[in-house]
């Protein structure tokens, strides 16, 4: 079966008046029907760009896609023309945005602003679309929908907006949902709730999820696969179980280990030396070698492919896996450095 | 045990609500912090945790005297500070200072980094003769981990993890007894965040500093705190050492807040047990009698409503050693293991 969507090879570049940013270098992954994969990364590591580009909201210019295929459905979105892509987003396909206060309109009423999509893309009456809008808000439980539906969105708490703005992606039944760090702004016991409502939300409908975070905690509570970014490419993806038992990455290594542990109270936090490289000038070689603890002098000079992480008798692993290390054996097996 | 360097009694912050532009009158009042008790002992880390709302940094504020207390007293070595002004005050804030969340927002774009860093100086000129700062600076940079030669730099020219160093540097100019640290590694990525932890911890064993560590990110505070407090709408729901906090929970909101984090951990998802908190924390201007957590809590009964509990040993509890014992504002404490999974 052909995945929901697939990114090949993406490349996207912003054109600054200090040189060209190479923020999305080669990303390559799919997604499947009722399938959540979580992008990881640290910011400036290309995660939200590369939604962008897939939903095809790309600040251009300076934003640019230079290459690569993003084949939805079965159809290359960057070959559509505007008018068919713009039917297509929204239509099937809606992204949740983190900061739902900036992403809501604050003159209009909710209501108005979720009927919105029933009266464009379905020509939907004013009653009809505000009927609809009631719905959606039942379904994303709302308290009290039928009286709130006029409120203006700074009459919600940061829960309930975010609330609202799942409801809005929802409310054309897309077949995929981009959600792009849609619990960072949420304190935990909110953000709890609004990643139940979006799971039992994806089991219902059998819809695909991309889950854009950078908060590893989110990415084991939901996720079925994980891609892992850094500088714009990605550096690991696995089942969410193989990369938290054994990532094949220092990358991954790195970030897992600077977590605080209960049981490793009182010692040092490992921490990953140096800083996330400036995008206008990417090292040569791994992107990731002058914070790299096992970087010897092939890092430094060719760029590793994605290599097919086998088991130890060169079978591939079911389900695959990748890495963007030359040891990502040596990794895997947490050999000494 | 030693004296504490910091009493906290019965603090309260109320901002009035006001009507009208011409004559305001007011109308309600913001019930931000409510009745605060707690010591902060000499080179021992408090952490302070809560969700948005709930007062953590209105108290950090208070702490400095940034904002003055509508009742409640704040004891520094045995002295109130909650009423100082002029030269008195500014004496205190000599050893009390503070690092702030965005080291984006909390440096001057316009000054340099040795401006920056210097600034207290400016201030306090008893602490470093005119001559002697620019070593003093240079110095600090070094012990933050920065590079000397930058002190002629811009923060803009630095990392967010950078930024916030130049933060802590500040703070330490000085040579405070106590640093207030209002969500210092929120703002930054993982990576970094564990690098600037590891930077106050080791700060804090070189100069002896007494942290009240105030941040949302419940393992980064049981990393850092000797002792932890949870906030609630105002109040503080359960005071104890970190153990008894994470590992023995007695009260519901602890419990519920705990049991919410995600785990990094994907085999853990299955058998882990989450109380999932119903609606919204109420608004601080109009909060819920009694026990404010009760609109929220499953365990809520009318003695709830009536009777606002009181942060103690639960009688129960009291004098067995147990992990149990320690303060608790709830009428129904009781022990509950939400971090550790039932395999």
């Amino acid at each position: 079966m052909a995945a929901l969507l697939e990114v090949r090879d993406l490349q996207v570049e912003f054109r600054t008046r200090d040189g060209i940013a190479k923020a999305v270098n080669g990303v390559t992954y799919s997604v499947d029907a009722g399938e959540t994969l979580a992008v990881l990364g640290e910011s400036g590591s290309g995660k939200s760009v590369t939604a962008q580009a897939v939903m095809g909201i790309l600040d251009s210019p300076p934003g640019f896609v230079t290459g690569g295929e993003i084949v939805f459905q079965g159809k290359d979105l960057l070959k559509m023309g505007a008018e068919e892509r713009r039917k297509t987003r929204g239509d099937k396909m809606a992204m949740i945005f983190q900061d739902a206060l900036s992403s809501l309109n604050p003159v209009l009423s909710v209501g108005y602003q979720l009927g919105e999509m029933f009266r464009v893309h379905r020509g939907a009456s004013k009653k009809d679309a505000r009927a609809k809008a009631v719905e959606l808000m039942e379904r994303v439980r709302i308290p009290a929908a039928k009286a709130r539906v006029d409120d203006y969105p700074h009459q919600f708490s940061g829960g309930m907006r975010q609330r609202i703005m799942i409801a809005m992606a929802l409310a054309l039944d897309p077949d995929l949902i981009i959600a792009d760090e849609p619990t960072t702004a949420l304190d935990v016991t909110v953000q709890a709730q609004v990643m139940d409502l979006l799971a039992e939300l994806q089991r219902e409908t059998n819809m695909g999820l991309i889950l854009i975070t950078h908060d590893l905690g989110v990415v084991a509570d939901v996720a079925d696969k994980i891609a892992v970014m850094y500088a714009g490419r990605i550096v690991e993806a696995a089942s969410v179980h193989d990369i938290y038992r054994a990532p094949a990455h220092p990358y991954t290594r790195g970030l897992l280990d600077s977590i605080p542990r209960l049981d490793l109270k009182g010692q040092e936090l490992y921490a990953i030396k140096g800083l996330p490289p400036n995008l206008l000038a990417i090292p040569p070689g791994c992107a990731f070698n002058p914070r790299c603890p096992r970087a010897r002098s092939v890092c430094r000079t060719d760029r590793p492919p994605v290599y097919d992480v086998t088991d130890d008798a060169g079978r591939p692993l079911e389900p695959p896996r990748g890495s963007a290390c030359h040891f990502w054996k040596e990794q895997l097996h947490d050999r000494p450095v | 045990m030693p004296e504490p360097i910091l009493q906290v009694r019965d603090l309260v912050k109320h901002f009035p609500l006001t009507q009208g532009i011409l004559f305001q009158k007011q109308v309600g009042a913001v019930r931000a912090v409510d009745g605060v008790s707690f010591d902060l002992y000499p080179g021992e880390t408090l952490g302070i945790v809560g969700e948005s709302g709930c007062g953590k940094s209105t108290v950090a504020k208070l702490l400095m005297r940034l904002e003055t207390p509508t009742s409640g007293q704040i004891l520094y070595k045995g002295e109130d500070i909650s009423k100082l002004s002029g030269r008195a005050l500014k004496a205190v804030r000599r050893n009390i200072q503070m690092v702030f969340q965005d080291p984006y927002t909390s440096l001057n774009p316009r000054m340099t980094v040795g401006d920056i860093i210097g600034e207290p100086f400016d201030i306090h000129p008893e602490v470093a003769p005119k001559g002697s700062r620019r070593a003093k600076v240079q110095e600090l940079l070094d012990v933050v981990g920065l590079n000397p030669e930058y002190i002629n730099r811009y923060p803009h020219q630095f990392s967010g993890g950078q930024r916030q160093r130049i933060g802590i540097a500040r703070g330490l100019a000085l040579r405070p007894e106590i640093i207030i640290c209002d969500e210092p590694v929120s703002a930054l990525d993982v990576s970094v965040q564990a690098q600037v932890v590891n930077l106050m911890e080791r700060l804090q064993g070189e100069f002896g500093l007494s942290y009240v560590f105030i941040a949302h990110d419940l393992s980064v505070v049981r990393h850092i705190s000797d002792r932890v407090g949870v906030m609630y709408l105002g109040r503080m729901a359960e005071l104890g050492t970190d153990t008894e906090i994470y590992d023995h929970p007695t009260h519901p909101y602890t419990q519920a807040l705990l049991s919410a984090v995600p785990v990094p951990d994907p085999e853990a998802r299955e058998g882990r047990e989450r109380i999932l908190l119903q609606g919204d924390v109420p608004s601080p201007a109009d909060p819920p009698s009694g026990c404010r957590f009760r609109t929220r809590c499953w365990k809520a009964v009318e003695r709830c409503a009536t009777e606002t509990p009181v942060l103690a040993v639960p009688k129960r509890f009291a004098g067995t050693g147990e992990g149990a014992a320690h303060l608790s504002a709830c009428h129904f404490a009781e022990e509950k293991d939400v971090v550790h999974t039932a395999a």
